[in-house]
């Protein structure tokens, strides 16, 4: 078979399994959600799994994910997970709200959280979707509807769950909600996951995601996140991404900005297969910012793609996107970003950089700038680097009695340590710089039983 | 202390030392004077360990052991130290960390248990008012944003933290004001001990003026042409480094 044909026959399986499953998917659903789906469909059959030829994605060959066989669960597992058996690893044991989600599906067992703000509403979004439809209709993809992207149009098309926060106008929650993602299972898993997250007008929330594995099949999640900051609302969103290596995920978030409104994002990867992040901001309010960080270590085969998408909509808004990797053995990164500065955003402030350390011949960075600036008053940025250690600073070191993996490590650390003083949890902030050393150092757990990697 | 036998570098396959023969005692002050290019940078990074040079012949003992068959961080924790020339800065590293770790490997090295936080900083403390380092800067990465004149107080700070058998001060002088440059050279005299040797690398006499040498080694053009007593650097002071070409030549 060809290429192409292979491509189409891989886009047509999931075509057709959509048409065999049409029925249980709205059943495990909800109206909200099923009214979506065929539009979705079509917009995904017209482009199919994105190839190499497809311009977005041309550093991440998704086709060997997408091709192999999964089980996909169109309805509610009802299963038992221990929470503590989830932090069993090193997630951050953190003071915050927990709720845990399963294979894209909120866990129906998760414990009320009672102490929440009046007004505040977490749960799973198929629930609120169905009982409370006034807090998801006005969002629900209403940023991710305009994507061309055919794998949000296919989750668009798939989703049957997923975390949903409410936060009122001017209700500030003070405890991070940490959202577990647990992928487990005895046979590989296909997940589809839906998150919406609203964040009303001068209202402040933060939340963890923290995407893990429990077992060591090979896992597919095709998720996207959509968010929407209210004027002047203040929010942050860590994602910490620490699965087997055989799991593979597509994250495709979206953020829509208000006027005066502060966001960070800040994404690190540290075990995992295949992994693409697509990042989208719209800056639609004069005066918002948005702080856009990420840093993976990688090593063996695993591959990590970051890709942003920031628009500056209107004038008077910043952003600034400082993306580190740190690439080991043979594993292969990319960071593509993308600023567009729309006609009349002038007074724009749009800052982006990628520093890359390869520590082997054989691991390979991508990096792709790309600015399109229809304005003529802004102030725009943009830097890439690809090197090694710094040979200077290691010699440093070790002229001061500090043995050489030692001093390797430190400058490792050093290197991440400009995102990780960007996060504004303390707590979090000290547990993922732990997070971090033990990554470096190779002793960080891949969850239970991830020797396999 | 130190004994270097007719060594022979190349950088690049460039050859910039020529046969340096050199015999440092305990107790000890050896001033390397010489012209820009003599090689005087290369014999202090020869010596600290930096592994960019070919030795071409000759060896290096210090204290009886092959010099060059160890790692620059052994050859640290054996009590040799190197004031940098440009000190590198490392943004991330933070001071107080990087000094921790450096005190504590040469402790470990000798056996000794770490030192406890309070120990650690009582020392620091000690030290940083020695040299007259603002407390400020040990809060901040490694050299990062630091003046010159910092970087260089920062060098022989931490000289005083690890307390170095053999010392070698790499154009410490270099770029400072002689407020700065006397504050440097008491930190240094303050270390005198009967059982340290020092290495001062400098191309101006003036440092000497503080810090007294019981040798003047002259290095030109990759060897040392001449060896002569403290006076020797107020002579060439006065008649330049020319009076050498001729007087050599």
């Amino acid at each position: 078979m060809t290429l192409t044909a292979n491509k189409i026959a891989l886009s047509e399986k999931y075509t057709a399994l959509f048409h065999a499953n049409r029925a249980k998917l709205d059943e495990g659903s909800s109206d909200l959600l099923n009214r979506m789906r065929d539009i979705a469909l079509k917009r995904f059959e017209k482009t199919g799994i994105p190839g190499f030829k497809n311009e977005n994605y041309k550093y991440t060959n998704l086709t060997r994910v997408f091709d192999k066989e999964y089980q996909h669960l169109f309805e509610y597992e009802t299963i038992d997970v221990d929470l503590n058996e989830a932090f069993r690893c090193d997630v951050p044991q953190l003071d915050t709200d927990v709720v845990l989600l399963v294979n894209g599906w909120y866990y129906a067992k998760n414990q009320p959280l009672t102490d929440l703000p009046k007004g505040v509403v977490i749960g799973s979004l198929r629930q609120v979707a169905n009982e409370r439809p006034e807090l998801v209709q006005d969002y629900l993809n209403r940023q991710a509807g305009l994507s061309d992207d055919p794998l949000v149009a296919l989750n668009t098309a798939f989703a049957q769950d997923g975390f949903f926060m409410f936060v009122p106008d001017n209700v500030v929650v003070e405890k991070p909600i940490q959202v577990i993602n647990l992928m487990r299972s005895e046979e590989s898993v296909f997940a589809t996951q839906r998150n919406l997250i609203v964040a009303g007008k001068n209202s402040q929330a933060k939340v963890i995601f923290c995407d893990h594995t429990m077992s060591t099949c090979d896992f597919l999640a095709n998720n996207v996140t959509e968010a929407f900051v209210g004027q002047d609302a203040v929010v942050d969103v860590y994602t910490i991404q620490n699965q087997n290596n055989q799991a593979n995920s597509v994250n495709s978030a979206f953020y829509k900005q208000g006027a005066n409104s502060n966001l960070l994002t800040n994404m690190a990867t540290l075990h995992g297969g295949l992994i693409r992040n697509n990042l989208n901001i719209i800056l639609d309010g004069e005066h918002a910012e948005a702080h856009m960080y990420g840093m993976s270590f990688t090593d063996k085969k695993q591959h990590v793609d970051n890709f942003t998408n920031v628009e500056h909509a209107k004038p008077n808004c910043m952003s600034n996107q400082v993306y580190k990797n740190v690439l080991d053995e043979d594993s292969v990164g990319a960071f593509a970003g993308r600023i567009h500065v729309v006609r009349d955003a002038q007074k724009t402030n749009a800052f982006q950089r990628n520093n890359n350390v390869l520590l082997t011949d054989s691991a390979t960075m991508n990096t792709k700038p790309q600015l399109i600036i229809d304005a003529d008053d802004v102030k725009c940025s943009h830097g890439a680097t690809v090197g090694q250690i710094d040979e200077e600073a290691l010699f440093y070191l070790r002229a001061r009695g500090i043995g050489e993996a030692d001093a390797r490590l430190m400058l490792m650390n050093a290197f991440a340590h400009e995102v990780i003083q960007e996060i504004r949890v303390e707590p979090l902030r000290d547990r993922i710089d732990e997070l971090v050393e033990k990554r470096l150092k190779g002793e960080l757990s891949r969850c239970h039983s991830c020797d396999k990697n | 202390m130190l004994t270097i036998k007719n060594l022979r570098v190349a950088v690049e396959g460039k050859e910039i030392l020529k046969g340096i023969n050199l015999e440092i005692k305990a107790g000890e002050i050896h001033a390397i004077m010489g012209p820009n290019g003599s090689g005087k940078s290369t014999l202090g990074n020869v010596l600290a360990g930096k592994e960019e040079y070919e030795i071409l012949e000759g060896e290096v003992f210090y204290e009886g052991e092959d010099l060059l068959e160890l790692s620059p961080e052994d050859r640290a924790r054996k009590g040799l130290f190197m004031s940098f020339q440009y000190p590198v800065e490392i943004p991330g590293v933070p001071m107080v960390n990087f000094i921790k770790t450096s005190v504590n490997e040469h402790r470990k090295f000798k056996g000794l248990e770490p030192l406890t936080a309070g120990e650690f900083l009582k020392l620091m403390r000690e030290k940083k008012e020695m040299v007259h380092l603002d407390s400020q800067l040990t809060n901040r990465s490694v050299n990062e944003g630091f003046s010159g004149g910092e970087k260089k107080k920062n060098e022989i700070f931490q000289m005083a933290m690890l307390e170095p058998k053999l010392s070698i001060l790499d154009e410490t002088d270099s770029g400072l004001d002689i407020d700065a440059l006397k504050i440097v050279a008491e930190g240094v005299n303050a270390l005198k001990h009967p059982e340290r040797s020092t290495i001062v690398i400098t191309h101006y006499q003036r440092l000497l003026d503080y810090i007294i040498p019981d040798y003047v080694h002259v290095l030109y053009q990759g060897k040392i042409v001449k060896s002569a007593g403290k006076e020797l650097a107020l002579e060439l002071e006065e008649k330049g480094y020319d009076w050498l070409k001729t007087h050599t030549l």
